[in-house]
């Protein structure tokens, strides 16, 4: 058995099982938790109710994001419910010892991009938080996942989680990106192809040199974006990259202890001869930049084509009039020239330094749409502090638009940060639900450059006639 | 401590035809802000079921008083989306203790269970004849047995069969949950972390 090839995702996933339940799932060990006020109050009740303990309270981080206000974070929170989650977010980890990145605090942001940020994400770790997008750590060869309150309470109170193992499929994309073809058209573009329930019950591996030439910023958008095509979540094989982006981070291992652990990454990729459950490739050459036109990010397509009709797709023909309906569009409707009203940039998939860069890259010199409404929002105070640092701040102000505090936002809309009902947002974040942004809210997934080339023209554009 | 236990469930069914319905369809992020679980029922499909001056839109399934019952029939891949448990505590608070559907997303189909509701998968072909039947008489009923793991249509007999892992049906059988078997283990858990 320990001499037959295995994949990175076993590797990872067996040497956390504690033990093995016959006709049931692994009690699965976990190294690293992350949470947040919205999807932990109850279990921390549930702990109480029990009159249990936290068992490691070391190995569990906490911040502030998915309700937080992007304006004013030094004054007292306005909605009285956001309010009281924060504070029992504030009570819950002071009373267990947890460290707790609250409001205000310098290191404070979303979730998934101040773990990866302070070091705390590693290789070959297993990582799991309340929010389904944990998939994002998938980046550095960690299992990462999303769990319910439930487990979040399994977590707290032994460590461990019961889980089935998922089947293996790995998806490798070859080839040269186009200009403009970022990470998340690259997401995108493989959501359309699997549609959003294609890698229900696997972990996905992405392999292939467009995943091994990408930096960790556009890793980590795709392994966001897993879940959005079902898949519980997605892993990249550490490398050089994931080992420069890590050395120096304030929590990353030092010294003896880095020699030590970089010895362990090292052996972490997929042997030759490993055997998958389902294997897919994928040409770059194919990926277009990409935007969507329905009600899940399945419904996606190169920016340049017209809108699919019904009956070229699987799956009901009601269930996609109902989506189109909602929208506002048609079959074989062009995505070019339509109306913008919002462009959200920022959310756990594109609020990082890099997707600022990007969208920087399109509006330096130029001026925002009038009737564009902007949303620039970091994930992060560092990324926020980047932004200043590298001038980005300056081009953003110079073309009119204004740069928020770090947080969740619009991407879920728990805070104020809502897309009024019939509007149309073109949104770095990574759902289109109906709703999603705001009550009747209109979302138009893509990526950072898309998202630039929209609000300079106030109508969705090809982000490659700027470049 | 847990939730009641599921044992054979006869009721009749709520059609929700809909394909991908998402756990924000469920229930919205703005009503993720409580701290307990509580009242989620309230706010069940919420932009569905209510418009945008918090009235009942007569169209949708859950104000129409012909459809009733325990057990809420979906589209394919149901439950996609966010790993919000509140979707389950929303379905479990509104008084639903099974929801059947040809496909489950993964994170959806695990709360369920978690909180005492029973997700039975069934073929393309069998939910289509949910569907057909429950049009036919809102008042058909469905017969979930989990010691047996069938699912039947009262009035035509027909019936298939459905998965579930040996210990999570032990423990829906029982009303147990993962977090009593976890503490029962707690020594073994804090070994292997020290050999970690």
């Amino acid at each position: 058995m320990s001499n037959s090839p295995k994949t990175l995702f076993d590797k990872v996933w067996d040497s956390h099982v504690v033990r093995q339940i016959a006709d049931g799932p692994d009690v699965f060990f976990i190294d690293r938790h992350f949470i947040h006020e919205v999807t932990s109050p109850v279990a921390f009740l549930g702990l109480e109710q029990r009159g249990v303990s936290v068992l490691f309270p070391e190995k569990t981080f906490a911040t502030a994001d998915h309700n937080t206000p992007t304006i004013n974070q030094h004054l007292p929170v306005e909605d009285p419910l956001s309010a009281n989650q924060l504070l029992q977010l504030e009570k819950n980890t002071s009373k267990y010892g947890i460290s707790h990145w609250g409001l205000g605090n310098p290191k404070n942001g979303i979730v998934h991009v101040v773990g990866p940020e302070n070091g705390i994400t590693l290789p070959g770790m297993t990582i799991v938080c309340g929010d389904s997008h944990t998939s994002t750590h998938g980046a550095f060869g960690a299992i990462a996942f999303g769990i319910g309150t439930s487990e979040v309470e399994m977590v707290l109170s032994s460590q461990c989680i019961m889980q089935p193992k998922p089947l293996k499929m790995r998806i490798n994309v070859n080839g040269q990106l186009g200009k403009g073809v970022t990470p998340k058209d690259v997401a995108l573009y493989i959501i359309s192809k699997l549609s959003t329930s294609g890698a229900t019950g696997y972990f996905v591996e992405y392999a292939g040199d467009v995943f091994e030439n990408m930096s960790m910023e556009g890793r980590m958008t795709v392994c966001n974006l897993s879940i959005e095509m079902g898949a519980r979540g997605g892993m990249i094989a550490p490398d050089q990259t994931t080992f420069d982006y890590i050395n120096g981070r304030e929590l990353a291992p030092k010294g003896a202890d880095w020699d030590k652990q970089l010895a362990y990454w090292k052996t972490l990729k997929t042997d030759a001869g490993s055997v998958f459950d389902k294997e897919i490739t994928f040409l770059a050459s194919d990926i277009e930049p990409m935007i969507t036109y329905g009600t899940n990010p399945g419904m996606g397509m190169g920016i340049s084509r017209n809108i699919p009709q019904a009956k070229d797709l699987e799956g009901g023909a009601s269930s996609y009039a109902k989506s189109l309906d909602y929208m506002g569009f048609e079959e074989n409707d062009s995505m070019i020239g339509k109306k913008v009203d919002y462009v959200f940039i920022g959310s756990c998939t594109n609020g990082r330094i890099e997707d600022f860069r990007a969208f920087a890259s399109i509006v330096k010199g130029r001026k925002k749409a009038d009737h564009v409404t902007a949303w620039v929002v970091p994930g992060s105070h560092v990324v926020e502090a980047q932004i200043h640092e590298e001038g980005i701040y300056d081009i953003l102000t110079e073309a009119g638009f204004a740069l928020r505090q770090p947080g969740c936002s619009a991407c879920l809309a728990m805070n104020d940060d809502k897309i009024p009902a019939g509007k149309y947002a073109v949104s770095t974040s990574n759902r289109n639900f109906e709703g999603r942004q705001g009550p009747g809210s209109r979302t138009l997934l893509a990526s950072p450059l898309v998202a630039a080339a929209a609000a300079i023209t106030g109508v969705v554009t090809d982000p490659r006639q700027f470049l | 401590m847990a939730y009641d236990s599921f044992k054979v469930l006869r009721s009749s069914a709520v059609p929700l035809p809909i394909e991908n319905v998402d756990t924000d369809q469920i229930i919205p992020a703005r009503f993720l802000k409580a701290t307990e679980r509580k009242g989620f029922g309230d706010n069940l499909f919420r932009d569905w079921r209510y418009d945008k001056n918090d009235q009942p839109k007569s169209d949708f399934i859950l104000n129409n008083p012909t459809y009733s019952g325990k057990i809420l029939v979906g589209g394919k891949n149901f439950g996609s989306g966010s790993s919000r448990e509140h979707a389950a505590w929303a379905i479990y608070d509104y008084g639903f203790r099974c929801v059947v559907s040809s496909f489950f997303a993964d994170i959806f189909r695990g709360n369920s269970i978690n909180v005492g509701i029973l997700p039975v998968q069934v073929s393309p072909e069998f939910l289509h004849q949910i569907f057909t039947e429950i049009e036919k008489d809102p008042k058909a009923e469905l017969e979930v047995s989990l010691p047996e793991q069938t699912i039947t249509i009262v009035s035509t007999g027909a019936s298939e069969s459905f998965q579930i892992n040996g210990y999570k049906k032990h423990n829906l059988l029982n009303g147990f949950d993962d977090i009593d078997y976890l503490q029962a283990m707690k020594d073994e858990i804090a070994t292997f972390a020290l050999n970690r």
